[in-house]
Protein backbone atom coordinates (compact mmCIF):
# COMPACT_ATOMS: atom_id res chain seq x y z
CA UNK A 1 0.00 0.00 0.00
CA UNK A 2 1.07 3.16 -0.91
CA UNK A 3 2.45 5.47 2.12
CA UNK A 4 -0.67 7.43 3.44
CA UNK A 5 -0.83 9.99 6.07
CA UNK A 6 -2.01 8.31 9.06
CA UNK A 7 -5.22 10.83 9.76
CA UNK A 8 -6.90 9.63 5.98
CA UNK A 9 -7.11 5.68 7.86
CA UNK A 10 -10.37 5.14 9.57
CA UNK A 11 -9.74 3.22 12.76
CA UNK A 12 -11.43 0.33 11.41
CA UNK A 13 -9.21 -0.03 8.79
CA UNK A 14 -6.29 -0.10 11.22
CA UNK A 15 -8.05 -2.49 13.34
CA UNK A 16 -8.68 -4.68 10.17
CA UNK A 17 -5.08 -4.21 9.39
CA UNK A 18 -3.59 -4.78 12.59
CA UNK A 19 -5.79 -8.31 12.90
CA UNK A 20 -4.88 -9.66 9.36
CA UNK A 21 -1.43 -8.45 9.75
CA UNK A 22 -0.91 -10.85 12.84
CA UNK A 23 -3.22 -13.52 11.42
CA UNK A 24 -0.40 -13.49 8.54
CA UNK A 25 2.47 -13.45 10.94
CA UNK A 26 0.63 -16.05 13.03
CA UNK A 27 2.64 -19.16 11.43
CA UNK A 28 6.00 -18.12 11.33
CA UNK A 29 5.69 -16.46 14.76
CA UNK A 30 4.73 -19.99 16.14
CA UNK A 31 7.87 -21.26 15.14
CA UNK A 32 9.94 -17.92 15.56
CA UNK A 33 8.91 -17.68 19.00
CA UNK A 34 9.18 -21.39 20.07
CA UNK A 35 12.64 -22.38 18.80
CA UNK A 36 14.04 -19.21 18.38
CA UNK A 37 13.04 -16.61 21.04
CA UNK A 38 12.04 -19.28 23.65
CA UNK A 39 15.28 -21.31 23.93
CA UNK A 40 17.26 -17.26 23.60
CA UNK A 41 15.01 -16.33 26.90
CA UNK A 42 15.75 -19.70 28.61
CA UNK A 43 19.52 -19.51 27.79
CA UNK A 44 19.78 -16.39 29.03
CA UNK A 45 18.07 -17.31 32.59
CA UNK A 46 19.53 -20.68 32.26
CA UNK A 47 23.18 -18.93 32.50
CA UNK A 48 22.48 -17.54 36.04
CA UNK A 49 22.13 -20.94 37.39
CA UNK A 50 23.59 -23.96 38.30
CA UNK A 51 21.28 -26.21 35.80
CA UNK A 52 22.91 -29.44 34.88
CA UNK A 53 21.68 -32.42 32.65
CA UNK A 54 19.48 -33.76 35.36
CA UNK A 55 18.17 -30.77 36.61
CA UNK A 56 14.44 -30.56 36.42
CA UNK A 57 12.98 -26.97 35.55
CA UNK A 58 15.58 -24.14 36.01
CA UNK A 59 18.46 -25.18 38.74
CA UNK A 60 19.15 -22.30 41.21
CA UNK A 61 19.89 -19.10 41.02
CA UNK A 62 23.65 -18.56 41.13
CA UNK A 63 24.33 -15.21 39.88
CA UNK A 64 27.14 -14.72 37.97
CA UNK A 65 29.17 -17.16 39.27
CA UNK A 66 29.51 -19.59 35.62
CA UNK A 67 30.51 -15.92 34.02
CA UNK A 68 33.18 -15.56 36.62
CA UNK A 69 34.30 -19.43 36.04
CA UNK A 70 34.29 -18.89 32.38
CA UNK A 71 36.89 -16.15 32.67
CA UNK A 72 38.91 -18.39 35.29
CA UNK A 73 38.93 -21.02 32.73
CA UNK A 74 41.87 -20.97 30.53
CA UNK A 75 40.41 -23.44 28.01
CA UNK A 76 37.25 -20.94 27.68
CA UNK A 77 39.75 -18.12 27.11
CA UNK A 78 41.79 -20.12 24.81
CA UNK A 79 38.67 -21.14 22.75
CA UNK A 80 37.44 -17.30 23.05
CA UNK A 81 40.71 -16.56 21.47
CA UNK A 82 41.16 -18.78 18.54
CA UNK A 83 37.23 -17.77 17.42
CA UNK A 84 38.62 -13.94 17.39
CA UNK A 85 41.94 -15.52 15.47
CA UNK A 86 39.84 -16.93 12.90
CA UNK A 87 37.17 -14.26 12.56
CA UNK A 88 40.63 -11.48 12.38
CA UNK A 89 42.57 -13.58 9.42
CA UNK A 90 39.50 -15.06 7.60
CA UNK A 91 36.89 -12.09 7.36
CA UNK A 92 39.23 -9.28 5.41
CA UNK A 93 41.02 -12.66 3.57
CA UNK A 94 37.53 -13.50 2.20
CA UNK A 95 35.76 -9.97 1.34
CA UNK A 96 39.56 -8.80 -0.35
CA UNK A 97 39.65 -12.04 -2.27
CA UNK A 98 36.19 -12.03 -3.32
CA UNK A 99 35.85 -8.31 -4.39
CA UNK A 100 39.10 -9.15 -6.22
CA UNK A 101 37.69 -12.33 -8.10
CA UNK A 102 34.10 -10.35 -8.64
CA UNK A 103 35.86 -7.62 -10.53
CA UNK A 104 38.03 -9.97 -12.39
CA UNK A 105 35.26 -11.54 -13.85
CA UNK A 106 31.95 -9.28 -13.51
CA UNK A 107 32.68 -8.27 -17.53
CA UNK A 108 33.13 -11.71 -18.77
CA UNK A 109 30.25 -13.35 -20.79
CA UNK A 110 27.24 -14.75 -19.16
CA UNK A 111 28.58 -17.95 -19.78
CA UNK A 112 31.97 -17.78 -17.85
CA UNK A 113 30.56 -15.64 -15.51
CA UNK A 114 27.94 -18.22 -14.58
CA UNK A 115 30.57 -20.34 -14.66
CA UNK A 116 33.08 -18.94 -12.53
CA UNK A 117 30.41 -17.69 -10.07
CA UNK A 118 29.28 -21.65 -9.79
CA UNK A 119 32.57 -22.95 -9.02
CA UNK A 120 33.49 -20.81 -6.21
CA UNK A 121 30.21 -21.60 -4.61
CA UNK A 122 30.38 -25.38 -5.09
CA UNK A 123 32.27 -25.89 -1.38
CA UNK A 124 29.34 -24.34 -0.01
CA UNK A 125 26.96 -26.33 -1.89
CA UNK A 126 28.61 -29.63 -1.41
CA UNK A 127 28.23 -29.46 2.48
CA UNK A 128 30.86 -29.24 5.86
CA UNK A 129 30.43 -33.01 6.24
CA UNK A 130 31.68 -33.57 2.57
CA UNK A 131 33.91 -31.14 2.63
CA UNK A 132 35.65 -31.98 5.71
CA UNK A 133 36.66 -35.28 5.06
CA UNK A 134 37.70 -34.88 2.05
CA UNK A 135 40.20 -32.11 3.33
CA UNK A 136 41.20 -34.54 6.04
CA UNK A 137 42.22 -37.23 3.91
CA UNK A 138 44.02 -33.82 2.05
CA UNK A 139 45.89 -32.81 4.73
CA UNK A 140 46.86 -36.71 5.60
CA UNK A 141 50.11 -36.95 7.19
CA UNK A 142 51.01 -39.76 4.65
CA UNK A 143 48.37 -40.65 2.04
CA UNK A 144 47.67 -36.67 1.74
CA UNK A 145 48.48 -34.56 -1.35
CA UNK A 146 49.15 -31.61 0.48
CA UNK A 147 52.48 -33.24 2.35
CA UNK A 148 53.34 -34.74 -1.72
CA UNK A 149 52.87 -31.41 -3.70
CA UNK A 150 54.77 -29.35 -1.00
CA UNK A 151 57.53 -32.24 -1.10
CA UNK A 152 58.00 -32.25 -4.60
CA UNK A 153 58.09 -28.52 -5.15
CA UNK A 154 61.14 -29.15 -2.78
CA UNK A 155 58.98 -26.79 0.09
CA UNK A 156 59.13 -28.75 2.95
CA UNK A 157 61.59 -31.94 3.52
CA UNK A 158 59.63 -33.80 5.90
CA UNK A 159 55.80 -34.41 5.68
CA UNK A 160 53.68 -32.70 8.49
CA UNK A 161 51.17 -33.73 10.41
CA UNK A 162 48.80 -30.47 9.25
CA UNK A 163 45.92 -31.04 11.98
CA UNK A 164 48.14 -32.45 14.69
CA UNK A 165 50.33 -30.22 15.16
CA UNK A 166 49.15 -26.70 16.79
CA UNK A 167 51.45 -24.60 14.64
CA UNK A 168 49.51 -25.64 11.86
CA UNK A 169 46.13 -26.94 12.58
CA UNK A 170 44.38 -23.65 12.72
CA UNK A 171 45.46 -22.43 10.13
CA UNK A 172 44.36 -25.20 8.51
CA UNK A 173 41.02 -24.91 9.39
CA UNK A 174 40.82 -21.13 8.58
CA UNK A 175 42.00 -22.59 5.18
CA UNK A 176 38.87 -24.53 4.64
CA UNK A 177 36.61 -22.29 6.13
CA UNK A 178 37.72 -19.80 3.43
CA UNK A 179 37.32 -21.90 0.64
CA UNK A 180 33.72 -22.70 1.79
CA UNK A 181 32.60 -18.86 2.45
CA UNK A 182 33.72 -17.25 -0.70
CA UNK A 183 30.98 -18.01 -2.76
CA UNK A 184 28.09 -15.68 -1.81
CA UNK A 185 30.58 -13.08 -1.26
CA UNK A 186 31.37 -13.22 -5.24
CA UNK A 187 27.63 -13.48 -6.06
CA UNK A 188 26.79 -10.27 -4.20
CA UNK A 189 29.99 -8.13 -5.48
CA UNK A 190 29.50 -9.17 -9.25
CA UNK A 191 25.54 -8.18 -8.74
CA UNK A 192 26.83 -5.19 -7.30
CA UNK A 193 29.74 -4.35 -9.60
CA UNK A 194 27.27 -4.18 -12.13
CA UNK A 195 24.35 -1.74 -10.35
CA UNK A 196 27.87 0.59 -10.07
CA UNK A 197 26.71 3.66 -11.74
CA UNK A 198 28.32 3.82 -15.40
CA UNK A 199 27.67 7.10 -16.20
CA UNK A 200 30.00 8.26 -13.36
CA UNK A 201 32.17 5.66 -14.26
CA UNK A 202 32.54 7.06 -17.72
CA UNK A 203 32.51 10.59 -16.65
CA UNK A 204 35.72 9.64 -14.74
CA UNK A 205 37.56 8.16 -17.45
CA UNK A 206 36.86 10.98 -19.78
CA UNK A 207 38.56 13.31 -17.84
CA UNK A 208 41.42 10.39 -17.36
CA UNK A 209 41.17 8.74 -14.36
CA UNK A 210 43.08 5.60 -14.34
CA UNK A 211 41.21 2.38 -14.08
CA UNK A 212 42.89 1.99 -10.05
CA UNK A 213 41.34 5.33 -8.99
CA UNK A 214 37.65 4.63 -10.79
CA UNK A 215 37.37 1.71 -8.90
CA UNK A 216 38.43 3.47 -5.48
CA UNK A 217 37.07 6.76 -5.75
CA UNK A 218 33.59 5.92 -7.30
CA UNK A 219 33.06 1.80 -7.59
CA UNK A 220 33.78 1.48 -4.11
CA UNK A 221 32.02 3.83 -2.10
CA UNK A 222 28.75 2.79 -3.74
CA UNK A 223 29.73 -1.08 -2.87
CA UNK A 224 29.76 0.33 0.48
CA UNK A 225 26.07 -1.47 1.68
CA UNK A 226 27.55 -5.01 -0.15
CA UNK A 227 30.26 -4.88 1.58
CA UNK A 228 29.11 -4.17 4.87
CA UNK A 229 26.11 -6.95 4.23
CA UNK A 230 29.42 -9.04 3.29
CA UNK A 231 31.34 -8.53 6.44
CA UNK A 232 28.60 -8.98 8.78
CA UNK A 233 27.17 -12.30 6.59
CA UNK A 234 31.45 -13.51 6.91
CA UNK A 235 31.81 -12.76 10.71
CA UNK A 236 28.59 -15.09 11.40
CA UNK A 237 29.84 -17.51 9.18
CA UNK A 238 33.30 -17.95 10.32
CA UNK A 239 31.43 -18.33 14.47
CA UNK A 240 29.71 -20.91 13.07
CA UNK A 241 32.33 -22.93 11.44
CA UNK A 242 32.03 -26.10 13.60
CA UNK A 243 31.59 -29.13 11.56
CA UNK A 244 35.28 -28.63 10.88
CA UNK A 245 36.54 -28.55 14.22
CA UNK A 246 34.38 -31.52 15.85
CA UNK A 247 35.47 -33.71 12.94
CA UNK A 248 39.07 -32.23 12.26
CA UNK A 249 40.06 -32.07 15.46
CA UNK A 250 37.79 -32.12 18.41
CA UNK A 251 39.43 -28.88 19.59
CA UNK A 252 42.50 -30.61 19.95
CA UNK A 253 46.12 -28.79 18.74
CA UNK A 254 45.27 -25.36 19.45
CA UNK A 255 42.03 -25.49 17.23
CA UNK A 256 39.61 -24.90 20.34
CA UNK A 257 36.45 -22.52 19.45
CA UNK A 258 33.66 -20.86 21.91
CA UNK A 259 31.33 -23.48 19.59
CA UNK A 260 32.69 -26.17 19.69
CA UNK A 261 33.23 -26.20 23.20
CA UNK A 262 29.81 -25.14 23.98
CA UNK A 263 28.88 -28.66 22.39
CA UNK A 264 31.71 -30.03 24.30
CA UNK A 265 30.69 -29.10 27.65
CA UNK A 266 27.21 -30.02 27.26
CA UNK A 267 27.90 -33.44 25.90
CA UNK A 268 31.18 -35.13 26.44
CA UNK A 269 32.46 -36.31 29.27
CA UNK A 270 34.61 -33.66 31.01
CA UNK A 271 35.10 -32.09 34.42
CA UNK A 272 32.21 -29.74 33.04
CA UNK A 273 30.41 -32.35 31.62
CA UNK A 274 26.93 -31.55 31.06
CA UNK A 275 26.86 -27.84 33.15
CA UNK A 276 24.18 -26.73 31.24
CA UNK A 277 23.99 -23.11 32.92
CA UNK A 278 27.86 -23.09 32.11
CA UNK A 279 27.67 -24.12 28.96
CA UNK A 280 24.45 -21.60 28.18
CA UNK A 281 26.76 -18.91 29.83
CA UNK A 282 29.40 -19.19 26.80
CA UNK A 283 26.27 -18.71 24.54
CA UNK A 284 25.40 -15.25 26.38
CA UNK A 285 28.73 -15.07 25.75
CA UNK A 286 29.06 -15.67 22.12
CA UNK A 287 25.93 -13.45 21.52
CA UNK A 288 27.24 -10.25 23.22
CA UNK A 289 29.99 -10.68 20.76
CA UNK A 290 28.33 -11.20 17.32
CA UNK A 291 26.33 -8.74 18.34
CA UNK A 292 29.10 -6.05 18.88
CA UNK A 293 30.97 -7.08 16.20
CA UNK A 294 28.10 -6.28 14.06
CA UNK A 295 27.13 -3.05 15.86
CA UNK A 296 30.82 -2.09 15.47
CA UNK A 297 30.45 -3.08 11.62
CA UNK A 298 27.54 -1.22 11.37
CA UNK A 299 28.62 1.90 12.76
CA UNK A 300 32.42 1.84 10.70
CA UNK A 301 30.14 1.83 7.63
CA UNK A 302 28.08 4.68 8.41
CA UNK A 303 30.83 6.64 9.11
CA UNK A 304 32.27 6.28 6.06
CA UNK B 1 49.17 5.45 -23.98
CA UNK B 2 50.48 2.49 -25.77
CA UNK B 3 52.17 1.35 -22.65
CA UNK B 4 49.10 1.78 -20.25
CA UNK B 5 47.08 -0.55 -23.03
CA UNK B 6 49.77 -2.96 -23.03
CA UNK B 7 49.52 -3.19 -19.83
CA UNK B 8 46.09 -3.85 -18.67
CA UNK B 9 46.51 -6.14 -21.63
CA UNK B 10 48.95 -7.80 -19.89
CA UNK B 11 47.37 -7.99 -16.28
CA UNK B 12 43.53 -8.96 -18.26
CA UNK B 13 45.42 -12.16 -19.43
CA UNK B 14 47.45 -12.47 -15.74
CA UNK B 15 44.24 -12.34 -14.16
CA UNK B 16 42.59 -14.83 -16.29
CA UNK B 17 45.57 -17.45 -15.61
CA UNK B 18 44.83 -16.52 -12.33
CA UNK B 19 40.99 -17.47 -12.20
CA UNK B 20 41.37 -20.45 -13.87
CA UNK B 21 43.83 -21.56 -11.35
CA UNK B 22 41.95 -20.88 -8.53
CA UNK B 23 39.17 -22.03 -10.06
CA UNK B 24 41.00 -25.29 -10.51
CA UNK B 25 41.66 -25.39 -6.57
CA UNK B 26 38.00 -24.75 -5.78
CA UNK B 27 37.00 -27.65 -7.92
CA UNK B 28 39.86 -30.01 -6.69
CA UNK B 29 38.29 -31.23 -3.28
CA UNK B 30 34.77 -32.57 -5.15
CA UNK B 31 37.31 -34.37 -7.77
CA UNK B 32 38.93 -35.52 -5.26
CA UNK B 33 35.84 -36.95 -3.64
CA UNK B 34 34.83 -38.33 -6.61
CA UNK B 35 37.62 -40.23 -8.47
CA UNK B 36 38.49 -40.94 -4.72
CA UNK B 37 34.80 -42.92 -4.05
CA UNK B 38 36.01 -45.09 -7.11
CA UNK B 39 39.30 -45.93 -6.41
CA UNK B 40 40.78 -49.34 -5.57
CA UNK B 41 42.56 -49.11 -1.82
CA UNK B 42 46.28 -49.50 -3.03
CA UNK B 43 45.48 -46.20 -4.82
CA UNK B 44 44.15 -44.87 -1.66
CA UNK B 45 46.91 -45.64 0.80
CA UNK B 46 49.72 -44.93 -1.84
CA UNK B 47 51.73 -42.62 -0.65
CA UNK B 48 52.02 -40.96 -3.95
CA UNK B 49 48.62 -39.47 -4.67
CA UNK B 50 47.34 -41.46 -7.59
CA UNK B 51 45.28 -38.28 -9.22
CA UNK B 52 43.37 -40.84 -12.30
CA UNK B 53 42.09 -44.00 -10.90
CA UNK B 54 44.99 -46.92 -11.69
CA UNK B 55 41.28 -48.98 -11.70
CA UNK B 56 37.66 -47.82 -11.40
CA UNK B 57 36.11 -49.86 -8.92
CA UNK B 58 32.54 -50.20 -6.91
CA UNK B 59 33.99 -51.48 -3.98
CA UNK B 60 33.54 -48.68 -1.71
CA UNK B 61 29.84 -48.40 -2.70
CA UNK B 62 29.51 -51.94 -2.40
CA UNK B 63 30.88 -51.58 1.45
CA UNK B 64 29.17 -48.49 2.14
CA UNK B 65 25.32 -50.37 0.94
CA UNK B 66 26.63 -53.03 3.15
CA UNK B 67 27.21 -51.65 6.26
CA UNK B 68 23.96 -50.98 7.68
CA UNK B 69 20.12 -51.87 6.94
CA UNK B 70 16.80 -50.13 7.85
CA UNK B 71 13.22 -50.02 6.73
CA UNK B 72 12.94 -47.44 3.84
CA UNK B 73 10.52 -45.47 5.63
CA UNK B 74 8.38 -45.48 8.88
CA UNK B 75 4.99 -44.17 8.63
CA UNK B 76 3.36 -45.53 11.96
CA UNK B 77 2.38 -49.09 11.35
CA UNK B 78 3.60 -48.73 8.05
CA UNK B 79 6.95 -49.66 7.16
CA UNK B 80 8.98 -49.97 4.06
CA UNK B 81 11.08 -52.67 2.43
CA UNK B 82 14.82 -53.16 4.20
CA UNK B 83 17.24 -50.99 2.34
CA UNK B 84 21.25 -50.28 3.22
CA UNK B 85 21.32 -47.40 5.67
CA UNK B 86 22.76 -44.70 3.33
CA UNK B 87 19.76 -45.02 1.25
CA UNK B 88 17.57 -44.73 4.31
CA UNK B 89 19.97 -41.98 5.33
CA UNK B 90 19.02 -40.16 1.73
CA UNK B 91 15.23 -40.41 2.29
CA UNK B 92 15.49 -39.32 5.25
CA UNK B 93 17.77 -35.94 4.05
CA UNK B 94 15.27 -35.25 1.41
CA UNK B 95 12.31 -35.32 3.77
CA UNK B 96 14.13 -33.24 5.87
CA UNK B 97 14.99 -30.56 3.14
CA UNK B 98 11.58 -30.82 1.61
CA UNK B 99 9.38 -30.30 5.04
CA UNK B 100 11.92 -27.79 5.91
CA UNK B 101 11.53 -25.58 2.26
CA UNK B 102 7.64 -25.79 1.80
CA UNK B 103 6.50 -25.14 5.43
CA UNK B 104 9.40 -21.99 5.08
CA UNK B 105 8.34 -20.96 1.54
CA UNK B 106 4.62 -20.24 3.10
CA UNK B 107 5.43 -19.14 6.35
CA UNK B 108 7.52 -16.40 5.50
CA UNK B 109 6.10 -15.43 2.18
CA UNK B 110 2.92 -15.07 4.40
CA UNK B 111 4.95 -12.80 6.88
CA UNK B 112 7.44 -10.76 4.22
CA UNK B 113 3.84 -10.14 2.69
CA UNK B 114 2.65 -8.56 5.92
CA UNK B 115 5.68 -6.91 7.28
CA UNK B 116 5.91 -4.98 3.69
CA UNK B 117 2.24 -4.12 2.96
CA UNK B 118 0.59 -3.86 6.27
CA UNK B 119 0.64 -1.16 8.80
CA UNK B 120 0.23 -2.47 12.27
CA UNK B 121 0.89 -2.32 15.56
CA UNK B 122 4.46 -3.33 16.91
CA UNK B 123 5.74 -4.07 12.93
CA UNK B 124 8.81 -2.07 13.63
CA UNK B 125 9.34 -4.05 17.11
CA UNK B 126 9.11 -7.61 15.32
CA UNK B 127 11.13 -6.51 11.84
CA UNK B 128 13.71 -5.46 13.98
CA UNK B 129 13.71 -8.45 16.68
CA UNK B 130 14.02 -10.83 12.99
CA UNK B 131 17.03 -9.01 11.71
CA UNK B 132 18.82 -9.25 14.89
CA UNK B 133 18.19 -13.32 15.12
CA UNK B 134 19.66 -13.28 12.10
CA UNK B 135 22.83 -12.89 13.39
CA UNK B 136 22.56 -15.31 16.31
CA UNK B 137 24.59 -18.68 15.96
CA UNK B 138 22.56 -21.99 16.85
CA UNK B 139 24.80 -22.81 18.60
CA UNK B 140 24.11 -20.36 21.29
CA UNK B 141 20.39 -21.81 21.70
CA UNK B 142 21.58 -25.33 21.33
CA UNK B 143 21.13 -26.78 24.77
CA UNK B 144 17.54 -24.85 25.59
CA UNK B 145 16.45 -26.24 22.44
CA UNK B 146 17.57 -29.86 23.37
CA UNK B 147 15.29 -29.58 26.40
CA UNK B 148 12.64 -28.54 24.90
CA UNK B 149 12.72 -30.53 22.19
CA UNK B 150 12.69 -33.69 24.69
CA UNK B 151 9.78 -31.74 26.24
CA UNK B 152 7.42 -31.77 23.09
CA UNK B 153 8.58 -34.98 22.44
CA UNK B 154 10.31 -34.32 19.63
CA UNK B 155 13.90 -35.18 20.27
CA UNK B 156 15.45 -37.66 17.69
CA UNK B 157 12.91 -36.91 15.19
CA UNK B 158 13.44 -35.05 11.73
CA UNK B 159 10.89 -32.68 13.00
CA UNK B 160 13.42 -31.26 15.91
CA UNK B 161 15.98 -30.24 12.99
CA UNK B 162 12.95 -29.16 11.09
CA UNK B 163 11.37 -26.47 13.11
CA UNK B 164 14.03 -24.69 14.12
CA UNK B 165 15.02 -24.18 10.64
CA UNK B 166 11.74 -22.77 9.86
CA UNK B 167 11.75 -20.00 12.61
CA UNK B 168 15.29 -19.23 11.42
CA UNK B 169 13.81 -15.34 10.32
CA UNK B 170 16.03 -14.93 7.52
CA UNK B 171 13.31 -15.97 4.95
CA UNK B 172 10.77 -13.78 6.48
CA UNK B 173 13.70 -10.73 5.53
CA UNK B 174 13.91 -12.68 2.09
CA UNK B 175 10.49 -12.66 1.18
CA UNK B 176 9.76 -8.50 2.83
CA UNK B 177 12.15 -7.39 0.35
CA UNK B 178 10.17 -9.23 -2.53
CA UNK B 179 7.04 -7.94 -1.32
CA UNK B 180 8.24 -4.73 -0.64
CA UNK B 181 7.67 -4.33 -4.75
CA UNK B 182 3.91 -5.09 -5.32
CA UNK B 183 2.83 -1.92 -5.94
CA UNK B 184 -0.51 -0.90 -2.94
CA UNK B 185 -3.08 0.08 -5.79
CA UNK B 186 -3.65 -3.31 -7.14
CA UNK B 187 -3.60 -4.40 -3.58
CA UNK B 188 -6.19 -1.42 -2.85
CA UNK B 189 -8.33 -2.56 -5.96
CA UNK B 190 -8.47 -6.13 -4.48
CA UNK B 191 -9.81 -4.58 -1.66
CA UNK B 192 -12.21 -2.75 -3.24
CA UNK B 193 -13.68 -5.47 -5.61
CA UNK B 194 -14.37 -7.45 -1.87
CA UNK B 195 -11.47 -10.02 -1.95
CA UNK B 196 -10.82 -11.33 1.20
CA UNK B 197 -7.48 -11.38 2.38
CA UNK B 198 -6.64 -15.10 2.04
CA UNK B 199 -7.67 -14.42 -1.45
CA UNK B 200 -5.35 -11.28 -1.79
CA UNK B 201 -2.28 -13.73 -0.55
CA UNK B 202 -3.24 -16.19 -3.14
CA UNK B 203 -4.15 -15.19 -6.49
CA UNK B 204 -2.51 -11.70 -5.95
CA UNK B 205 0.65 -11.67 -3.41
CA UNK B 206 1.65 -15.01 -4.12
CA UNK B 207 2.21 -14.81 -8.03
CA UNK B 208 4.00 -11.58 -7.86
CA UNK B 209 6.73 -12.90 -5.46
CA UNK B 210 6.93 -16.30 -7.14
CA UNK B 211 11.08 -15.74 -7.74
CA UNK B 212 11.30 -14.71 -4.17
CA UNK B 213 9.78 -18.31 -3.42
CA UNK B 214 11.67 -19.67 -5.85
CA UNK B 215 14.74 -18.30 -4.59
CA UNK B 216 13.89 -18.94 -0.79
CA UNK B 217 13.00 -22.84 -1.98
CA UNK B 218 16.09 -23.30 -3.13
CA UNK B 219 18.18 -21.40 -0.58
CA UNK B 220 16.37 -23.70 2.24
CA UNK B 221 16.30 -27.16 0.89
CA UNK B 222 20.45 -26.69 0.68
CA UNK B 223 20.95 -25.13 3.79
CA UNK B 224 18.77 -28.16 5.71
CA UNK B 225 20.32 -29.94 3.71
CA UNK B 226 23.57 -29.18 4.86
CA UNK B 227 22.53 -27.98 8.50
CA UNK B 228 24.98 -30.81 9.95
CA UNK B 229 24.68 -28.64 13.34
CA UNK B 230 21.58 -29.56 14.43
CA UNK B 231 21.71 -32.65 12.92
CA UNK B 232 24.26 -34.17 14.83
CA UNK B 233 22.32 -32.59 18.04
CA UNK B 234 18.72 -33.70 17.33
CA UNK B 235 19.05 -37.06 16.19
CA UNK B 236 20.12 -40.33 18.23
CA UNK B 237 19.00 -43.73 16.71
CA UNK B 238 20.84 -44.76 13.47
CA UNK B 239 17.81 -44.96 11.20
CA UNK B 240 16.94 -41.26 11.64
CA UNK B 241 20.23 -40.18 10.80
CA UNK B 242 20.79 -38.04 7.16
CA UNK B 243 23.36 -38.68 5.28
CA UNK B 244 25.78 -35.51 6.31
CA UNK B 245 25.43 -36.85 10.15
CA UNK B 246 25.99 -40.81 9.00
CA UNK B 247 29.09 -39.89 6.88
CA UNK B 248 30.12 -38.10 9.87
CA UNK B 249 29.52 -41.02 12.11
CA UNK B 250 31.38 -43.30 9.71
CA UNK B 251 34.13 -41.15 9.72
CA UNK B 252 34.49 -41.28 14.04
CA UNK B 253 33.77 -45.26 13.61
CA UNK B 254 36.57 -45.97 10.87
CA UNK B 255 38.66 -42.58 10.04
CA UNK B 256 41.27 -44.70 8.10
CA UNK B 257 38.76 -46.41 5.11
CA UNK B 258 38.85 -43.18 2.51
CA UNK B 259 37.84 -44.77 0.18
CA UNK B 260 34.62 -45.45 2.01
CA UNK B 261 34.09 -42.31 3.06
CA UNK B 262 34.82 -40.97 -0.20
CA UNK B 263 31.61 -43.06 -1.37
CA UNK B 264 29.86 -41.41 1.47
CA UNK B 265 30.87 -37.94 0.79
CA UNK B 266 30.02 -38.69 -3.07
CA UNK B 267 26.10 -39.54 -2.52
CA UNK B 268 25.97 -36.53 0.25
CA UNK B 269 27.04 -34.04 -1.96
CA UNK B 270 26.41 -34.74 -5.73
CA UNK B 271 22.35 -34.79 -5.16
CA UNK B 272 22.26 -31.39 -3.44
CA UNK B 273 25.05 -30.48 -6.40
CA UNK B 274 22.61 -31.17 -9.30
CA UNK B 275 19.93 -29.25 -7.49
CA UNK B 276 21.85 -26.24 -7.08
CA UNK B 277 23.16 -26.90 -10.90
CA UNK B 278 19.54 -26.83 -11.92
CA UNK B 279 18.34 -23.70 -9.98
CA UNK B 280 21.21 -22.06 -9.93
CA UNK B 281 19.54 -18.77 -11.80
CA UNK B 282 16.80 -19.01 -8.47
CA UNK B 283 19.41 -19.23 -6.20
CA UNK B 284 21.32 -16.05 -7.28
CA UNK B 285 18.38 -13.49 -7.36
CA UNK B 286 17.32 -14.96 -3.58
CA UNK B 287 21.05 -14.45 -2.47
CA UNK B 288 21.11 -10.95 -4.08
CA UNK B 289 17.62 -9.78 -3.24
CA UNK B 290 18.75 -10.51 0.89
CA UNK B 291 21.37 -8.08 0.69
CA UNK B 292 19.53 -5.07 -0.96
CA UNK B 293 18.93 -2.85 1.30
CA UNK B 294 20.39 -5.25 4.18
Amino acid sequence: MAKQPKSTMSRALVRRETISGYLFLLPILIFFVGFVIIPMVICIVNSLTDANMNTQGLGNFVGLTNFIDLWKDKTFREALWNTFVIVIVSVPAVCAFSLWVSSAIYKLNGKLLSAFRCIFYLPVVTGSVAVTVVWKWMYDNYTGVFNYVLKSAGLIEKNINWLGDPKYALGCIILILFTTSVGQPIVLYVSALGNVDQSLVEAAQVDGATNFQVFWKIKWPQMMPTTLYILVITTINSFQCFALIQLLTQGGSGTNTVMYYIYYTAFKLTEKAGHFGYANAMGVILAIFIGLLSALQFKLAKEK
Amino acid sequence: MNLTSNRSRAYKVLSMIILFVLAFLFLFPLYWIVTGAFKTSQDIYSTTPVFWPSQWTMANFAKLFDRRSAPLFQLGALVGPTVPGAIRWLVNTVFMAVAAMVLTCLTASMAGYALAKKRFVGRTLLFSLIVCAMALPKQVILIPLLKEMSALHLYDTLWAVIFPTVGWPFGVFLMKQFSEGIPGEILEAARVDGASEARTFFSIVLPMVKPGVGALAIFTFINSWNDYFMQLVMLASSSNYTISLGIATMQAETSIDMGLLMAGAALAAIPIILVFLVFQKYFTQGITMGAVKG
